[in-house]
């Protein structure tokens, strides 16, 4: 069932080729051209330092202007907010862990009853028994500090978008740009305008973590049936009324959707923020481990991360879905605030109980379970027993996909790598591979497919490294162009524009191609493991539960087994984007293939296909738009592990951020952020609108 | 002599030339003043040419007080958008609304306001109830928008839940209770702050055939109680034969027709509406009052029918006394009819029929 595109532009020129077809064919004379040039003229690969615009610098010069300007007043909000975030820390650390941990549960149990009440005593009882109570709470705190900040923050400015069209033709690019831009990017100006300390990084958590609670409060709103409001205008409600008594009440399943999410960004940007090394929480812990290399011990800080992130998690999620209740009037005090009185009791009584039995208070540290040289131990035997098993799978993808994707062939076939040098038979061979490849694609589906071939066939030789500049961006502009029309198009060639004349050109390409090697493998895997679990229950419900925790998991946690294993590099950034970025892929192959009406896959049967053919026939071409829904999340996801993935020494645009937090460039920092936010724009418009086109295609 | 011509000097809401027209720029066909008969067509054609749509055009009624006035029309016709520029839901785009003779188009939105709290209630298709409140807190919104004390409020809306027989379920939330029971919350909120005009947009169109039945019984039982004003919108013919007093037939954004419900069957103004009445019982529409003559001297009283009696509930009348049946207005005789009589108007009614299509 290949749709044979119908392409009303594609009206063939005097070439007798269709215009989409010659603006493909130009990429290729570009391409050519631009390889067959690159001995003589070194700066078709490599763009001339002398051509470089200062924008770096320019940010810089503003920057130090604008600090010695307004200094005062962000040193004075500073002040302002430590005060109340000092007083809750103190609070916290000086409560009982055995107090705080009977509030939590006893709120675990109000939203989700008595599993998770189980489930939030035996994950924070964890943090406890490890020792890492103190760490875990100066983190809650710091949550606890910057969630209600991000909530205002986000209600108020989702309700002015709602209200004015104005105010939303600002918002929706700003939040646009601040999902795509990587989360150590957002510290650099913090950190210059409000000085090294904690505060850093509750404010960067409290802006991170607001675009969530923005869209969701403005998707509310605008879902409440008019008929609600009709009916509240009715009642005589004034504009006020109608907003707080009305609207937002009406918006609330939705808007509690945002701030599960918000409660979950807070969260990842207060670890993320730890790099900074302000603060003595768990983020900090989890680091400072992993640079000493002590892995068991990095691992147990770790669990404490995913066990936070999951208990925040259920117990907004399950508040979120718990409708409202009603409080019966005649119901005595008691019963109606039974819950607070039973917190505030459970609270109270402990803290009591604490100065009897000191160990209700400060948990004993004879007591505490910190297994992490055995950890080691086992790490160790792992790498001993299995290390050229190890070896084996690191050096083969590095030598056969990574490093060919990086410099291309023609860099990687040594005798040291493959075994043999790159000879002209085996250019020859290859070539005519891909040859083969291309018509086949054509033959088998048209004339793009074997552009697609061409491209990786180059990209495969000549890696992201050496394919040219130019080449490459006639390539994105055109792709860009042909899927998104001419403001997709556009911003391909600005923002590549600007990744070029900013000198970010070569870390940009060592980003695209990390990212889009692990991309290809999470989009591929993740898929296959959709198709597997749309038709498989028992699969779907095993993969549910682990895609959900995947997905919740602050993105640190990621890299810790990677680095057990495999150490600094590519491979294990690799692994570890991977780990994060298939989820989408699963999930929505998963539910496009789901949501096919079933009549229409019984009428595929009832006509004899085989299950085989169903899939490839009806299934997968009628899940097409989801898929590439799929393929756009996990470019998105992708992106974001790969600036945190800098921290196990990748190189490439995440490491330029992350240096630049360190060297305190703010100017560069910027540029590097910039290019990667671009970046993430660009892939997410050409793919949605190739979704979007798809979906129009069929119909739906 | 009923009760629509008896109060025919008391009207309590109308609208004059009322136009809504949904497109880019509205306005443009209204730049220069009146809008007659031939100024309709030429406006229709402009509309259609720069795609625009004409969601109630050039509609002219009165309502009088305590009168069932149902607006009648295929979904798409423009009932809703009418009956929301009357309470100024939607913004009409030209034309007059009169409500108890002032401009209601005029006034600033604080009396606006004010006129919704104290003198208007509506209920919606879709129930519009606030999924967070119970049933007591949706019943008694109205009044906490004014400022009503709590217990007092509390206290209006028991008294309103129990006219709607929903008595027991004050702390239901609106997603535990049935589409009838939802909608006996619309009509209980509506009421209480006790409006003087009732809007009512397809209040029974969501409900299964036999709740809606019921439904439309205890409506008019309500108004038995309370004589409010009442504009009620409908797509079904049968149910507004069933509550109305007078009918306005809407077709693309004009009304077509208005008239009695006997007046309607009897009498269709075009093919349009002789479509409706085609397959309606005429048994169920003449009313003893549409024929009735004098009353002979020295009528007997005792077993007197009053004139909104259908001749369906009249014929086991007149089946069982031998002369003239005595119609009655509660107080004295006005009228008598006999079964010629009854023949008479039903033979009457198929010519009309007849000369109608
Ligand atoms: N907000 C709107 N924008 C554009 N057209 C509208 C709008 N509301 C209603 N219409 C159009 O006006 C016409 C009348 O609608 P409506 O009054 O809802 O009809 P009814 O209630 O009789 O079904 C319809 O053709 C509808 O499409
Ligand atoms: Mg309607």
């Amino acid at each position: 069932m290949n749709t044979i595109p119908t392409d009303i532009d594609a009206q063939p020129n005097r070439f007798g080729l269709p215009a989409d077809a010659a603006a493909w064919l130009a990429v290729g004379v570009i391409m050519v051209v631009t390889l067959a040039l690159r001995g003589q003229h070194a700066w078709l690969i490599n763009y001339p330092k002398e051509w470089v615009i200062p924008v770096a610098d320019w940010v810089n010069v503003f920057m130090a202007w604008f600090i010695e300007a307004f200094r005062w007043l962000f040193r004075a909000m500073s002040w302002l907010i430590s005060w109340p975030m000092e007083a809750i820390r103190i609070t916290l650390q000086w409560l009982p862990w055995s107090a705080t941990i009977s509030v939590i549960v006893t709120v675990a149990y109000i939203a989700g009853g008595w599993r998770l009440a189980l489930f939030s005593a035996l994950a924070l009882f964890y943090m406890v028994v490890v020792g890492y109570w103190p760490e875990s709470v100066a983190t809650l705190s710091l949550v606890a500090m910057s969630v209600p900040l991000s909530l205002c923050l986000g209600l108020f400015v989702g309700i002015a978008a709602f209200t004015w069209r104005s105010v939303d033709r600002v918002v929706q690019p700003t939040l646009d740009l601040m999902q795509t831009f990587p989360t150590f990017a957002y510290l650099i100006p913090i950190l210059f305008l409000f000085g090294f300390g904690p505060v850093v990084g509750l404010i960067a958590s409290a802006i991170y973590a607001a675009p969530p609670m923005v869209r969701n409060v403005i998707l509310g709103l605008q879902r409440v049936a008019p008929e609600i409001i009709e009916s509240g205008q009715m009642s005589g409600t004034n504009s006020r009324q109608l907003l707080w008594l009305v609207r937002i009440p009406s918006a609330m399943p939705t808007i509690m959707i945002g701030v599960n999410q918000t409660i979950m960004a807070a969260l990842s940007m207060v670890i993320i923020a730890s790099v900074i090394g302000s603060s003595a929480d768990i983020g900090w812990e989890v680091l400072s481990m992993m640079r000493k290399a002590l892995f068991g011990q990095s691992f147990l800080a770790g669990i404490v991360i995913a066990l936070l992130a999951m208990v925040m998690d259920r117990i907004s999620r399950e508040l979120a879905h718990r409708g409202p209740v009603d409080h019966d009037a005649q119901a005595s005090w008691l019963t109606r605030y039974r819950y607070l009185v039973i917190a505030i009791g459970a609270g109270v009584g402990f803290v009591v109980l604490a100065q009897f039995f000191p160990a209700l208070g400060a948990y004993p540290k004879e007591w505490t379970f910190y297994p992490a040289e055995q950890l080691n131990q086992g790490v160790n035997y792992v790498i001993r027993e299995y290390g050229s098993t190890l070896d084996a799978i690191k050096n083969n993808t590095l030598f056969y996909f990574l490093l060919p994707v990086r410099v291309g062939l023609e860099n990687t076939v040594k005798p040291f790598t493959w075994g043999f040098d790159l000879t002209s038979t085996f250019i020859a061979f290859y070539a005519a591979g891909v040859a083969l490849a291309a018509v086949l694609a054509g033959w088998q589906w048209n004339w793009r497919a074997s552009v697609v071939v061409i491209i990786l066939g180059l990209i495969y030789y000549y890696g992201t490294n050496g394919i040219p500049w130019a080449a490459f961006i006639a390539m994105t502009v055109v792709l860009a162009y042909q899927v998104g029309g001419w403001q997709t198009g556009l911003l391909a060639l600005l923002g590549f524009g600007f990744i070029l004349t900013t000198g970010t050109w070569v870390p940009a390409m060592r980003s695209v191609y990390l990212c889009g090697a692990a991309v290809l493998i999470s989009f591929i895997g993740g898929s296959a493991l959709g198709v597997w679990a749309a038709r498989s229950d028992r699969v779907s419900a095993f993969l549910r539960p682990i895609n959900d925790t995947l997905q919740t998991m602050p993105l640190f946690v990621f890299l810790i087994p990677v680095i057990m294993f495999f150490q600094v590099g590519d491979f294990p950034a690799l692994l570890a984007i991977i780990m994060y970025a298939i989820v989408p892929a699963i999930r929505y192959t998963e539910h496009g293939i789901r949501s096919i009406p079933a009549h229409i896959v019984e009428a595929a049967r009832a006509q004899g296909c085989t299950k085989r053919q169903i899939l490839w026939n009806v299934q997968l071409p009628l899940a097409l738009p989801e898929i590439m829904m799929g393929l756009n999340q996990t470019i998105m996801f992708g992106m974001a592990m790969l600036v945190v993935a800098a921290l196990v020494g990748t190189k490439g645009l995440g490491q330029a951020v992350y240096l630049a937090l360190n060297t305190g460039n703010v100017g560069e920092g910027f540029i590097a952020g910039m290019s990667m936010a671009l970046i993430a724009m660009i892939a997410d418009r050409i793919t949605q609108a190739w979704s979007s086109q798809k979906k129009a295609e069929l119909g739906l | 002599m009923t009760q629509t011509e008896q109060s025919s000097q008391d009207v309590k809401l109308s609208c004059r030339h009322l136009w809504k027209v949904y497109g880019e720029n509205p306005k443009q066909f209204f730049s220069n003043g009146a809008t007659t008969k031939e100024d309709r067509e030429k406006i229709y054609a402009r509309m259609l040419e720069t795609s625009h749509i004409g969601a109630a055009c050039d509609v002219s009624f009165d309502v009088h007080v305590s009168e069932i006035f149902v607006i009648m029309g295929l979904s798409g016709s423009g009932k809703s958008t009418v009956v929301r520029c009357l309470s100024r839901l939607v913004e009409p785009t030209v034309g007059e609304v009169l409500f108890d003779n002032i401009d209601l188009l005029k006034v600033s939105e604080n009396e606006l306001i004010d006129m919704r709290r104290h003198k208007m209630g509506m209920v919606f298709q879709n129930f519009g109830l606030l999924p967070h409140q119970t049933v007591l807190e949706n019943v008694a919104f109205p009044l906490r928008v004014q400022g009503t004390s709590k217990a007092k409020r509390n206290q209006r809306a028991r008294e309103m839940i129990e006219l709607v027989g929903l008595q027991g379920r004050e702390h239901a939330f609106p997603r535990e209770l049935s589409g009838g029971q939802q909608q006996r919350v619309g009509i209980a909120r509506s009421l209480a702050v006790e409006p003087e005009v009732w809007f009512l947009d397809e209040p029974f169109s969501a409900l299964d055939p036999l709740i809606r039945r019921q439904m439309q019984d205890e409506f008019l039982r309500l108004q038995k109680m309370l004589h409010k004003t009442i504009v009620f919108i409908t797509h079904d013919f049968l149910e507004a034969l069933r509550v109305a007093d007078r009918i306005a037939i809407m077709k693309e954004g004009e009304v077509v027709q208005i008239g009695t419900p006997a007046d309607v069957v009897m009498r269709p103004a075009d093919a349009y509406v002789t479509e409706f009445t085609k397959d309606v019982p005429r048994v169920k529409v003449i009313k003893v009052e549409d024929f009735m003559r004098p009353p002979a001297e020295g009528l007997s009283e005792s077993a007197a029918i009053s004139g909104d009696t259908t001749l369906e509930e009249l014929l086991p009348r007149l089946a069982k006394s031998a002369g003239p049946v005595a119609v009655s207005n509660g107080a004295q005789v006005i009228g008598q009819v006999t079964a010629q009589d009854v023949v008479t108007a039903l033979a009457s009614a198929e010519t009309g029929d007849t000369a109608g299509s």
